[in-house]
């Protein structure tokens, strides 16, 4: 899976399962400040993508991602 | 300080019979069924396959999906039934109002968020503790239908939640308006909710004997007072009733649907399922209402039973309306409107308190539907089968509850 495919499949989630808006979501967008998911929400989302791309992001990586850019880039690392 | 008066001035519900309160009342006066096979999981090899369901619920036709997810079915039921209610009365709370520090809330419910309780131990027992959703525990807990209007509706006065079982809403309603009698709230969001219909509850309850087994007939299986009654329908869905101070909703000219007259409660200290042979609980709790409510027993109009098509309730309660009311109850219509919406738990209580201030408004006494063959332990007049008109000034409604919690309110005209 190609980062642009990762990205693509990672808004859908970010729509689909945590109800977020399409059209706020770009890479530069901040989880907590600009797409307003809280603290559980960002918890929310590592397990989806842990479920989703069938990945393990444990809590010293997870901590880090604070943007739908770096969220991408954990993901696109663990699966090369 | 003079006695503060209690009076409605919104109503809303989502539940088995309708979306809307216009669309409960029509189907209730019509005598509308709502009961079926379960839909909600497949009820192959359940003693109970039926139900009385909100049919193809998609809350986020009304709440947006972010928040919607986050909310366990009965929430989402007390949710929409609040925002209609809030919306009847015309009352909305800006974030930063300071009159909202006098509205607040008390739902009701049996158990909560049992239908995310049984999903989530699915995913424990199959997948493992780190897999269990961070918003799990937020969804089980039965606070969080009546913590989350405050949240979404910006209601910061006095926010609790009664879980006393069938009783839960009833309570709901007596607790609020007591709230606003002591001078600690003007405005209170009364209801409850249920959604309970999941395979956990439903084996629980048949085999503790409670449900009806009519699966071959679900339409006619709540047939609350009848001859072969044999067990109750479970119901889901949930009321709103907005409580306000008297003089404050006539300051604002709020319409005013009814006015909550009178609460009285017991425990019958008997059995965990079983009333009180004779219903001397339920006579008390009774007794006390029309008290609280300083009426004679001769002016209620009309009384909406707990009646839930169990043995033992309906006779039982049928005692005990009789101990309270003498040959005076051989003159009161006295219907069960659980032979139409299934028995709501929780929930009941509100979605009956919402028919009862109904009846007083269009003078219409509901029917008991299925009643086919009378009980001699049941020779009241249950409305049979046909809604009437009358004149309905007062009507009482009751609520019992597994554990033996009695909770009767009175409600009276606007």
């Amino acid at each position: 899976m190609d980062r642009a495919e990762i990205e693509s499949k990672l808004v859908d989630l970010l729509v689909d399962e945590l109800g977020l808006e399409r059209d706020k979501i770009t890479p530069e967008a901040r989880f907590e400040e600009d797409l307003e998911v809280d603290s559980l929400g960002v918890v929310e989302l590592l397990m989806a993508l842990e479920d989703n791309f069938d990945v393990k992001i444990p809590d010293d990586e997870a901590e880090k991602i604070t943007t739908v850019g770096e969220a991408v880039s954990v993901v696109e690392a663990k699966l090369s | 300080m003079s006695q503060r008066r209690v009076v409605v001035t919104g109503l809303g519900t989502v539940n088995p019979l309708g979306r809307t309160v216009d669309e409960l009342w029509k189907n209730v006066v019509d005598g509308v069924n709502g009961v079926g096979v379960i839909t909600q999981f497949d009820p192959t090899g359940f003693g109970a396959r039926i139900a009385a369901e909100v049919k193809d619920w998609d809350a986020e036709a009304y709440i947006p999906r972010k928040d919607a997810r986050r909310l366990d079915r009965n929430a989402q039921f007390f949710w929409v039934a609040t925002q209609q209610a809030l919306a009847d009365a015309g009352i909305a709370y800006a974030e930063d109002d300071p009159a909202a520090e006098r509205a607040g809330v008390v739902a009701g419910s049996g158990i909560g968020g049992i239908i995310t309780m049984q999903e989530t131990v699915d995913v424990l027992r199959q997948r493992g503790p780190d897999r269990v959703s961070p918003v799990a525990i937020t969804k089980i807990i039965s606070n969080m239908a009546g913590g989350v209007i405050s949240i979404d509706f910006h209601l910061y006065g006095p926010n609790t939640t009664a879980v006393t079982a069938c009783a839960a809403s009833a309570n709901a309603i007596g607790d609020a308006a007591e709230i606003i009698r002591r001078n600690d709230a003007d405005v209170m969001v009364a209801g409850g909710t249920e959604a309970g219909i999941c395979e956990l509850a439903v084996a629980s309850f048949t085999q503790a004997k409670a449900l009806s087994t009519r699966n071959d007939d679900p339409a006619s299986a709540s047939r609350p007072f009848d001859l072969d009654r044999d067990g109750f329908v479970m119901g889901e869905g949930a009321a709103a009733l907005i409580l306000e101070e008297r003089d404050h909703a006539l300051a604002r000219g709020a319409t005013i649907h009814a006015e909550v007259l009178g609460y009285g409660m017991s425990a019958d200290g008997y059995h965990i399922t079983l009333p009180r042979p004779g219903g001397g609980g339920a006579a008390r709790a009774m007794q006390h209402a029309l008290e609280d409510a300083s009426l004679d027993r001769s002016e209620i109009d009309y009384i909406n039973a707990h009646g839930t098509s169990t043995q033992a309730n309906d006779s039982t309660e049928t005692f005990a309306i009789k101990t309270v009311f003498g040959d005076g109850a051989y003159s009161l219509p006295v219907s069960s409107t659980k032979s139409m919406t299934g028995h709501l738990l929780g929930g009941a209580g509100a979605l009956e308190g919402v028919i009862s201030i109904l009846a007083i408004r269009d003078g219409i006494v509901p029917p008991t539907m299925n009643y086919a063959t009378p009980d001699p332990d049941c020779d009241l007049d249950y409305v049979p089968n046909e809604a009437r008109e009358a004149q309905v000034r007062y009507v009482m409604s009751n609520s019992f509850g597994f554990g033996g919690h009695n909770v009767s309110l009175v409600f009276g005209p606007g």
